[in-house]
């Protein structure tokens, strides 16, 4: 959407990876609000992913739903109340299985492209 | 358990909706204005930071509703949703909701009620083992006619026939049981020690007959029936072994049949016992036994049936009975075919009724809903053009329609239950299984499953044409004026309705002239004001013939002495009351062109006023009298139709006669011919002889008593002035002859009230279409209407206009209807007395109401169209 083009060059995650992303995130960090998983997933990647911001809120959902993530609420720094997110026990073998999914696909793709 | 960890998840976000939406809101507040302060942190004005913090966040709506989608509870939501604007639509039109839910309701109703009493008894097996190796044999008598077989050609056929596991004969059996409280007569069965080895049933309590207890003079053994042993035993779990007074006798219980046995054989069959019967007997070859066996696994009918013609032939030869004729021939029938083969055209027929019932419940929920279709045009219309899909249009129609069904179904389920009670309560004594009728669940899913498919497919059309034509044309004439072109299918749909409903209509007439035909029919004697009982004589001390004789006289001294009685006789056997005593009468010397016995006569040995007292007319000579007695010579007295068939031309007076192989009487009057067995059948060839006259003893005889007003004689004065003779004597069966003259129309009047309630259904039914076709296009056309009536067209012309509209429709449905009536009547001949399938009485009659109930339904719309103010009309529009 040229409308975000204008703010920043970030390229919008691949579909399917988002799951991973907020996976891994949790991992590394342990306890996130919404909002630090958003800035995160942009900082960690160099500034080059974009997640639509909102677009986490469902998919935060369906992972509360298959029980990967637990959520609670808490008190920010600032002193505002926010939910945080942490992962669980299921949730960090799903991290497993996306990861080493994805390495497959990603190391398949690569040596397609490959130069002969 | 992943998914039920997870399903719990889910069902607590249910539970906690409020909650969940509220959370999700402030975490998204929250998201958008931490991105907003960074912003500004960054330098960018507060204005532009609201609008690139919420930019980048997305739409915030849709988002939350994908949220909430992810807990997969959306559907629910929709439907509960659907299903309020449903039951809101459906209260809105009040009325149209009660036809159709009324009209799915009879129809789901009625044929669940009728499919469940006859399914068990047309098409379940029978509750044996492997039930349809069981066969009856019949000998095939004169005319094709089944006979009942004897004992020596059982004895034969048991013995040598290879088709057969085993045979089994069965004779009534109404012994009284005494030593008790009060004397009781029971009814049981006389069999072969093979019977329940036959039908694949053995007790639960004690043992089955041995074939040792099957012979003359052997032990007296009897089995109970669940009912009798938890009636008269009290339960008694030590039964076996207790002895039981039957008869006089004393029999030793053997057995308790289990409480799920049914005897479809007798249903009516509480105990049984063994025949003991011996070829010195002299009964051993009269035809007076049912045989039933079990044929062999891998036998078939027609093998069975050669087989039993073969052996049957040559017992003929060797033995040479007299009761038969040169050849005998051997009928096997299904055990259940045979037990429905006298219901089963009812049956038919009523089933076939209640199908078109339910037809015509089907075209009359059609009809209202293209009609609430047309009505609904404008409405759908505008919902499209505000941008409702297609597929949500059609789901809430869906929605509808489902709930219509659904308060059908419901409705109809307690038609249905109510319907089988009646049925059960109104069958009549001979429809075999009634126990084993219940509601059918699975004919009740049909019926719903077919009327909600009507409505489903029929209740869609609106919602296809708004998705499908341009809304815009729809808006503009939403109004009723925009006729559809829905209007000639459901014409044709009412012309259907009427042509059933005229069917129906003819059946149902066809049986209530029958039956008015039937009770029109002269019986022979005055029924009027005459009370019946049949008293019993059982004990040790009758044992010679004067002393039940003087029992007899003594009871009916007594019975005079009651208040209210004006005459009183006793009768060794009673007209209509099931009794069916035949004896071959032969005339000495034999007339010239005498034809013989056919079915044999009846034979009355009666107290001598009987004749007098039931008003048979004397013909000729004179009635029995108080000195024909037992020192008399010998006299009797015949019937009317006797004289005319065996004795052509001669005096009748003088003749001399022999019952059976008894003493020769003279003939001294003629009577009137009575209806012995039925009202439908004619049969009345009949001897009378005093009871003092008679060779034997009757054990048991009626007592008939003409009461001296309307008021009856009290039964209990009645039954104490017997018991001032003897306390030990049963007195049984106490009916009014009136109610035993309908009890012997009882089938027919079972299948006229059946047809009747399906009859006003159906005329209802047509009625509700037609008047809703016309309302409907009475509607449609008001603004037509207005305009002639301005234009000065007279108000008899418009409604000469609305009702011939509908008697059109009403006379094409009629001229299909008659002929549809005239093929579908076949089917009732066996059920009509005294007129044809074409009578044209019927056919006039219901022609008749199926008009004048036509022009009631078109007339309430016919008067609207005339009362329309061309003035306000005009204006609406």
């Amino acid at each position: 959407m040229p409308v975000r083009r204008e703010i920043s060059q970030r390229d919008e995650i691949p579909p399917g990876t988002l799951y991973m992303l907020i996976l891994k995130t949790l991992s590394r960090s342990g306890e996130l609000h919404g909002y630090e998983i958003a800035n995160s997933i942009q900082q960690m990647s160099g500034d080059v992913l974009q997640v639509e911001e909102g677009s986490l809120y469902p998919a935060l959902q369906r992972m509360l739903l298959k029980g990967w993530v637990r959520a609670e609420w808490g008190v920010t720094p600032e002193n505002r109340r926010a939910r945080y997110y942490r992962l669980t026990t299921l949730g960090r073998k799903e991290l497993e299985l996306e990861v080493s999914q994805f390495q497959r696909v990603f190391e398949a793709i690569q040596q397609v492209l490959r130069p002969a | 358990m992943n998914w039920l960890s997870e399903l719990g998840r889910r069902l607590q976000m249910l539970l906690r909706r409020d909650e969940f939406d509220s959370d999700l809101e402030e975490e998204m507040k929250l998201h958008i204005q931490m991105r907003v302060d960074q912003q500004i942190k960054e330098g960018v004005s507060e204005k532009a930071a609201q609008a690139a913090a919420r930019r980048q966040f997305g739409n915030v709506l849709s988002l939350r509703e994908q949220s909430q989608d992810a807990w997969g509870w959306r559907w629910l939501e929709q439907l509960v949703q659907d299903v309020r604007y449903g039951i809101r639509t459906i209260f809105r039109a009040p009325g149209f909701a009660t036809i159709t839910v009324l009209t799915l309701a009879l129809g789901i109703g009625g044929t669940t009620a009728i499919f469940s009493a006859v399914y068990p008894i047309l098409f379940q097996p029978l509750p044996y083992p492997n039930s349809d190796r069981i066969t009856m044999i019949w000998e095939i008598g004169r005319e094709g006619k089944r006979d009942e077989g004897t004992f020596g050609m059982y004895r034969e056929l048991a013995e040598r026939n290879q088709s057969y596991d085993s045979i089994a004969e069965i004779k009534p059996w109404q012994p009284t049981m005494t030593g008790v409280d009060q004397p009781e007569r029971l009814d049981g069965q006389r069999v072969s020690a093979t019977y329940f080895k036959v039908l694949g049933i053995a007790p639960a309590l004690g043992r089955d007959f041995q074939q040792s207890e099957d012979q003359l003079n052997g032990a007296s053994v009897a089995i109970l029936s669940d009912s009798l042993w938890r009636r008269r035993f009290g339960a008694d779990p030590d039964v076996v072994g207790r002895k039981a007074r039957l008869d006089d006798k004393s029999f030793t219980i053997i057995g308790v049949m289990p409480n799920r046995f049914e005897n479809v054989l007798d249903p009516t069959a509480e105990l049984w016992t063994t025949l003991q019967y011996d070829m010195s007997q002299g009964r051993a070859w009269g035809h007076h036994l049912r045989a039933v066996g079990r044929l062999r696994h891998d036998v078939t009918m027609s093998q069975a049936i050669a087989e039993l013609n073969e052996i049957g032939q040559a017992v003929l030869e060797e033995q040479h009975p007299e009761t038969y004729r040169q050849e005998v021939k051997f009928l096997a029938i299904s055990l259940h075919d045979d037990v429905i083969r006298g219901v089963k055209p009812a049956l038919m027929a009523i089933m076939a009724a209640v199908l078109l019932v339910l037809v015509i419940a089907c075209v009359n929920v059609t009809n209202l809903l293209l009609a609430r279709g047309v009505h609904r045009r404008g409405e759908f219309a505008l919902r499209a053009a505000l941008g409702a899909g297609r597929g949500r249009l059609l789901r809430q129609l869906l929605t509808e329609s489902l709930l219509l069904a659904a308060f059908g179904g419901l409705v109809g389920i307690i038609i249905a239950d109510f319907g089988v009670h009646a049925l059960v309560s109104l069958s009549p004594p001979g429809l075999p299984r009634v126990n084993a009728i219940a509601i059918n669940y699975a004919v009740f899913v049909f019926g719903i499953a077919i009327t909600t498919l009507i409505g489903v497919a029929f209740g869609l059309i609106p919602a296809l044409h708004a998705s499908r034509r341009d809304p815009n044309g729809d808006l503009q004439y939403g109004s009723p004026r925009s006729a559809g072109g829905h209007r000639r299918t459901r014409n044709s749909l009412v012309i259907v309705e009427v042509a059933l409903a005229l069917v129906l209509l003819v059946s149902s007439g066809l049986l209530l002239r029958s039956l008015q035909r039937l009770f029109a029919v002269d019986t022979g004697f005055d029924s009027s004001r005459l009370l019946t009982m049949l008293v019993q004589t059982s004990t040790i001390r009758f044992s010679d013939k004067d002393a039940i004789n003087r029992f007899f006289e003594q009871s009916l001294e007594a019975v005079k002495r009651v208040p209210g009685v004006s005459a009183a006789a006793f009768t060794s056997q009673l007209p209509m009351s099931g009794d069916s005593d035949l004896y071959g009468v032969q005339f000495d010397p034999v007339p010239l062109d005498d034809p013989g016995e056919i079915r044999g006569t009846f034979r009355y040995a009666i107290s001598p006023d009987y004749l007098e007292l039931m008003r048979i007319p004397l013909k000729s000579g004179r009635y029995l009298e108080e000195h024909d007695g037992s020192d008399a010579p010998l006299v009797a007295v015949i019937s009317e139709s006797l004289v005319k068939r065996r004795l052509k031309g001669l005096d009748p007076l003088g003749q001399r006669l022999r019952i059976g192989t008894g003493p020769l009487y003279t003939v001294v009057g003629v009577v009137g011919d009575v209806r012995q067995v039925s009202l439908a059948l004619s049969e009345p060839d009949a001897v009378y002889t005093t009871a003092s006259q008679w060779r034997s003893t009757d054990n048991s005889m009626s007592l008939v008593v003409r009461a001296r007003n309307e008021a009856m004689p009290s039964v209990s004065d009645l039954r104490r002035a017997i018991w001032s003779v003897d306390k030990d004597q049963p007195v049984l069966r106490v009916r009014t002859m009136d109610d035993l003259l309908a009890a012997s129309a009882e089938e027919r009047r079972f299948a006229l009230i059946v047809f009747e309630a399906f009859a006003a259904a159906a005329l209802v039914l047509a009625a509700a279409g037609l008047y809703g076709v016309l309302s409907g296009s009475v509607a449609e056309r008001t603004r037509e209407f207005g305009v002639r009536l301005a234009l000065g067209a007279s108000r008899e012309s418009i409604l000469s206009l609305v009702v011939r509209q509908g008697l059109i429709l009403t006379g094409l449905g009629i001229a299909i209807g008659l002929a549809g009536a005239v093929a579908s009547s076949q089917a009732l001949v066996s059920m009509l007395y005294g007129i044809t399938s074409l009578d044209p009485v019927t056919y006039f009659g219901v022609v008749l109401v199926l008009t004048v109930v036509s022009i009631l339904a078109c007339a309430v719309p016919a008067w609207r169209a005339v009362n329309v103010d061309p003035a306000i009309t005009l204006r609406a529009e």
